[in-house]
């Protein structure tokens, strides 16, 4: 009779947890609750700048936690909770990505909160949940797990849009998102049901073992999984065509939260399809890497396309993002066929990987960085825009281009950060933008992908004849005659920062130089991509 | 002056560095200047701008020919050679030189620069106008000084930017749109060029990792013949846009004539220049065999260019847009001597690339001038103008000559090396651009007659002389006119052996199948003539020379 101590432990065997790895995550959802609690138990409303300072200051607390994480233990991955969950360089470079994305995001909504009239605290709460979403997204090793993710980013997100709810549009746009995103989660559901079936299992690695381990008659029930997961995450990262809700929701959401919904939301599933892709089904590559060149093709024509033909500011920057989630899936979708020999190789029990291997996710892990700050930043100029204009509202679009006319005259830094960060989108060099677009270029092109390459660009031109309206009517009004001998607004004194508030400023002014030094000294963000790229190959 | 300096002509202090960073710290400066002193902007800036164009100047001085004619591949030519590591991983280095190619297109955009914007008014917000032009310099010499195909690309891209805004901010009525197509085209040409370019770097580096080092890449020839010739599409569409050439170059007469009066000057002076220094350098050089492959339809849009241009300018009834189309036609002749493959015509090219921008950037600036006087550019509104501005008049008459390429005057010395250099490569096709010249004559001439001569109206008369300033903004092109039309020496002891090497390149690394009579070799021989002291051969100088003393 073994001691009763043995015997509890072979019955109730808890996985066990590696809580150091957990750090961000705790600390993004530690912190959501204790400031619903804080707000629930104080006497009078909590000021919104304390709960914009809890909200940055944890942002900040997550990302510089995942970079020491990070420089102390390098890009190896190191599991936990029964290989639930994995922490690699490349869930913690989201992890510092998304804690800078709520960090930006919470200084930009500070002021427009009240305008708004979101409660700053429960703002601040569903900030924190959906980032500790993210972070999960990142780091799932399994579907169930990467399920619970996406459902916390996802409703966090319903509600924040929906905290905006005393206007028709945030309302109309969080019951579509709601919608949509519900009808997305079933897909995935359904397809985490039919792997499951097909390979026994829904941890990443093992479904990648089973399928290189076992021989198989067919693999069409583990296709349709697959099919499905892909259209579940489709939704997220909004690839055509599964994009529809996208130029509606981005517009009725407040601009910070749409800053938010286009970069963070999106990296998160971008990374949850890296890490479904890459790990669990890299051996059916072969059946996946047409779909995904598919709906990079697709994504990244229609973004482009409808880009150019709209007169709201807010609806190009929603169907720009489209166009740029197409080329992550560039990248994506340049899959060297030596990782999977490589993988067949790690099975069969010789080792061997190359350095240049990772090109495609590094690329657009690199991508989704770049992005994102320039996401960020442009929704936070057009927060910006709305929050200081004075216009009465008669009618047209809060955001529509007549109201960055002349722009450069009034608000002469903004619209060169504006400006910046739309040449940037539109892949200008010696911004962060060009950089970017040439590193996923790179890996189409090293895996031959020449056509989806070449399209690519092509409607990176297109794209930036969109940009190039908005700079064009911050700098040229239409009207305005140029001959004219000095005109008399050029001695008026104008307002450099008028009432922009500084915490705006601050999230701008980030966002650019991000922009303009990843773009002029890239190479310590390529090293960094490529080592997280390289972390997640098991 | 040899003694001066190392074996292979550099000086310790980075010249061309400091060619691409000075305008770029102006402008930063002055976009930091304080609002209140708008009137600061353009001293500050043209200091700046004039700062770089003295070291430009420095640079042509301290260019050593004998090193250069000694060289023996194209690679070896390059001097003030600077190479900072930049991105390693990916094999990208800042990598700079000069050879006689590159050498007097980068002294052009330093020196034009500084004077036009010393010499033209923008009229309005001054302080980002000066930025922009310093950047435009910044990028331009850049591009010029690029080895490395990455930086060049970047280069290439950002002159764009300063450009748009520069017309978009300050042109004239259709400025939104003529801004807009000029981004839109240039981009659309050069969306491929990144893929090309990738693709070179990925298909053709040497097995030690990937490079975008362009002496390395065209040195080592990695790319297979079709891999080759579809990156050679690639990169000359981007180019043939900028230069431009029929049919690609319906954004040029927009963006020239909506420009403001620097921008157009820039415009014409430097930036179609570098659609056709990228055909040289990016081009022949790296893809030899695929130039030789794509020579024929080349010369043939060259040729169309030139035939077509002039016969649009001449029905032009505004006199920026005759100017702009004369562009086209220019260019033209350019594109033909570049793709005729002998070292005449190529090093034509390169001289007609620096007059073209003397003479056409001068008939953009006495144009601007007129329309500050008259509001208008319409030639059937003006007349007579020369009894009321006969000083104006004689420098217009001066500087049409030298476009026309009358000998005497620096555009004859291009146009001319370019059609004796085709010629024997390109007999036919030679024969038909010749007739350019002549329509040259014709539209030029004819616009002359009716703007100037004839009975004038009341406002015509009314129509100022030059003032000192604008006197002393043409000068240095009228003077540079004159006298690289008597003396071109100095420029073609710096080309020769440039182009001599980039022929002998496409001969080796080429099919080897001159189409026409004479052997690109023999040409090439021919040219390899030097004098007892193993100084620059001058060959097609003494060529020049002789021809234009029987003219007169």
């Amino acid at each position: 009779m073994p001691p009763i101590d043995e015997l509890f432990d072979e019955t109730f065997a808890s996985p066990g947890v590696d809580w150091w790895v957990l750090v961000p995550q705790i600390i993004l959802v530690g912190a959501a609750l204790g400031l619903l609690l804080a707000a629930s138990l104080a006497p009078r409303a909590l000021p919104a700048w304390a709960s914009t300072i809890v909200a940055t200051a944890t942002g900040a607390a997550a990302a510089i936690t995942a970079a020491i994480q990070w420089a102390d233990w390098g890009s190896a991955p190191r599991a936990t909770l029964k290989g639930a969950f994995v922490s690699d360089g490349f869930s913690l470079l989201i992890t510092v990505l998304v804690g800078a994305g709520v960090v930006m995001t919470a200084l930009v909504a500070h002021s427009a909160l009240g305008r708004y009239a979101m409660a700053p605290p429960e703002f601040a709460a569903l900030l924190l949940a959906s980032a500790a979403g993210a972070v999960v997204m990142a780091g799932a090793n399994d579907l169930i797990v990467l399920f619970l993710g996406l459902e916390s980013l996802s409703i966090a997100l319903y509600v924040l849009i929906a905290l905006a709810g005393r206007r028709a549009s945030a309302r109309e746009s969080a019951m579509k998102y709601f919608v949509l995103g519900a009808f997305s989660s079933a897909f995935f559901l359904y397809g985490i049901a039919l792997v499951y079936g097909a390979t026994g299992g829904t941890n990443l690695s093992g479904i990648s073992e089973f399928l290189f381990g076992t021989v198989r008659d067919n693999d069409y029930l583990l296709l349709v999984g697959v099919a499905l997961l892909l259209v579940g995450l489709g939704f997220k990262i909004a690839a055509v065509p599964f994009h529809f809700w996208v130029p509606d929701v981005y517009e009725g959401a407040p601009s910070p939260v749409t800053g938010y919904l286009a970069s963070i939301a999106k990296t998160a599933g971008f990374a949850a399809l890296a890490r479904v892709l890459y790990v669990a089904v890299a051996q059916q590559s072969d059946a996946w890497a047409p779909i995904v060149i598919g709906l990079a093709f697709a994504t990244l024509a229609v973004g482009a396309v409808m880009a150019i033909c709209q007169n709201d500011v807010k609806r190009m920057l929603a169907f720009s993002s489209i166009s740029h989630a197409g080329f992550v899936l560039v990248g994506l979708a340049a899959i060297d066929p030596d990782i999977v020999d490589g993988l067949w190789a790690n099975f069969a029990g010789s080792v061997g990987a190359a350095a240049d291997l990772g090109d495609g996710v590094s690329g657009a892990v690199f991508y989704l960085v770049v992005y994102s700050f320039m996401a960020l930043g442009s929704f936070a100029v057009l927060s910006a825009v709305v929050g200081s204009s004075t216009d009465p509202d008669d009618g047209t679009s809060r955001h529509d281009l007549s109201r960055y006319s002349g722009l450069a005259r009034r608000r002469p830094v903004l619209a060169l950060a504006f400006a910046v960060l739309l040449l940037a989108q539109a892949g200008v060099p010696l911004t962060a933008g060009f950089v970017a677009k040439f590193e996923v270029i790179r890996a189409a092109v090293g895996e031959g992908i020449y056509v989806l390459a070449a399209v690519a660009m092509v409607t990176a031109v297109v794209s930036a004849f969109a940009y190039l309206r908005v700079v064009l009517a911050m700098y040229a009004p239409e009207g305005a005659s140029a001959v004219e001998d000095d005109a008399p607004t050029a001695r008026v004194s104008r307002p450099r920062w008028g009432n922009l508030p500084l915490t705006t400023v601050l999230a701008i002014a980030l966002a650019v130089a991000v922009t303009l030094v990843v773009g002029v000294l890239p190479q310590t963000l390529l090293e960094w991509s490529a080592d997280a790229a390289l972390s997640i190959f098991p | 002056m040899g003694s001066l300096l190392g074996a292979s002509g550099a000086t310790d202090f980075p010249l061309l560095n400091a060619l691409i960073f000075v305008p770029a710290v102006g402008a930063l400066i002055v976009a930091l200047l304080p609002r209140s002193r708008p009137d600061l902007a353009r001293p500050v800036g043209a200091l700046f701008a004039g700062i770089g164009g003295a070291l430009a100047l420095a640079t042509a001085w301290q260019f050593d020919t004998a090193a250069a004619a000694d060289a023996e591949s194209v690679g070896e030519g390059f001097q003030f050679v600077s190479q900072q590591s930049w991105i390693p991983d990916l094999g990208i280095s800042w990598h700079v030189g000069v050879d006689g190619i590159s050498l007097w297109l980068v002294v052009l955009t330093s020196v034009i620069v500084p004077i036009v914007l010393a010499g033209v008014d923008p009229h309005h917000d001054p302080k980002p106008y000066t930025a922009w032009m310093l950047l435009l310099q910044a990028g331009s010499v850049g591009a010029f000084v690029a080895l490395d195909l990455f930086l060049f690309f970047v280069m290439f891209e950002v002159v764009l930017v300063p450009m748009y805004l520069l017309i978009a901010g300050w042109g004239y009525e259709g400025r939104r749109y003529a801004a807009t197509k000029f981004f839109i085209y240039t981009m659309a040409g050069s969306a491929l060029l990144l893929v090309a370019i990738v693709a070179t770097a990925v298909l053709g580096s040497p097995e030690s990792g990937i490079t975008f080092d362009l002496v390395t890449l065209a040195e080592g020839q990695g790319l297979t013949t079709n891999a080759a010739r579809l990156c050679f599409v690639a990169f000359a569409i981007a180019f043939l846009v900028k230069v431009p050439v029929v049919p690609l170059h319906t954004w040029l007469p927009d963006a020239h004539t909506e420009a403001p009066t620097a921008g157009s000057v820039v415009l014409a002076a430097v930036l179609l220049k570098l659609g056709a220094y990228g055909l040289l350098r990016f081009g022949l050089y790296l893809f030899p065999e695929a130039s030789d492959w794509a020579a024929p339809v080349l010369v043939t849009v060259g040729v169309v260019g030139v035939i077509w241009g002039a016969i649009t300018a001449a029905m032009q009834r505004d006199l920026k847009r005759l100017v702009a189309y004369s562009s086209v036609a220019h260019m033209g002749f350019i594109v033909l001597g570049i793709f005729a493959f002998t070292a005449e015509a190529i090093g034509g090219g390169v001289i007609q690339m620096v007059n073209h921008g003397i003479s056409t950037g001068a008939l953009f600036l006495l144009v601007g001038m007129l329309y500050e006087r008259r509001r208008t550019r319409r030639i059937d509104e003006l007349a007579g103008i020369q009894s009321a501005a006969p000083v104006y008049a004689g420098v217009f008459t001066l500087i049409m000559l030298s476009s026309i390429g009358v000998p005497g005057l620096n555009g004859f010395v291009g146009e001319f090396l370019i059609l004796i250099g085709s010629f024997e490569t390109r007999r036919w096709w030679t024969v038909i651009a010749a007739t350019g010249v002549i329509l040259a004559a014709l539209y030029l001439l004819w616009a002359y007659q009716r703007v100037f001569h004839g009975p004038p109206a009341a406002a015509d008369r009314q129509t100022a002389d030059l003032r000192k300033g604008e006197l002393a903004t043409l000068a240095p092109f009228v003077i540079a006119a004159v006298a690289l039309g008597v003396y071109p020496k100095p420029l073609l002891t710096a080309t020769e052996p440039a182009a001599k090497c980039l022929v002998m390149h496409v001969t080796v690394h080429g099919s080897g199948e001159p189409s026409d009579p004479a052997d690109p070799v023999l040409v090439f021989d021919r040219c390899e003539v030097r004098d007892g002291n193993g100084s620059a051969g001058d060959s097609i100088g003494d060529r020049v020379d002789d021809t234009a003393g029987d003219n007169h």
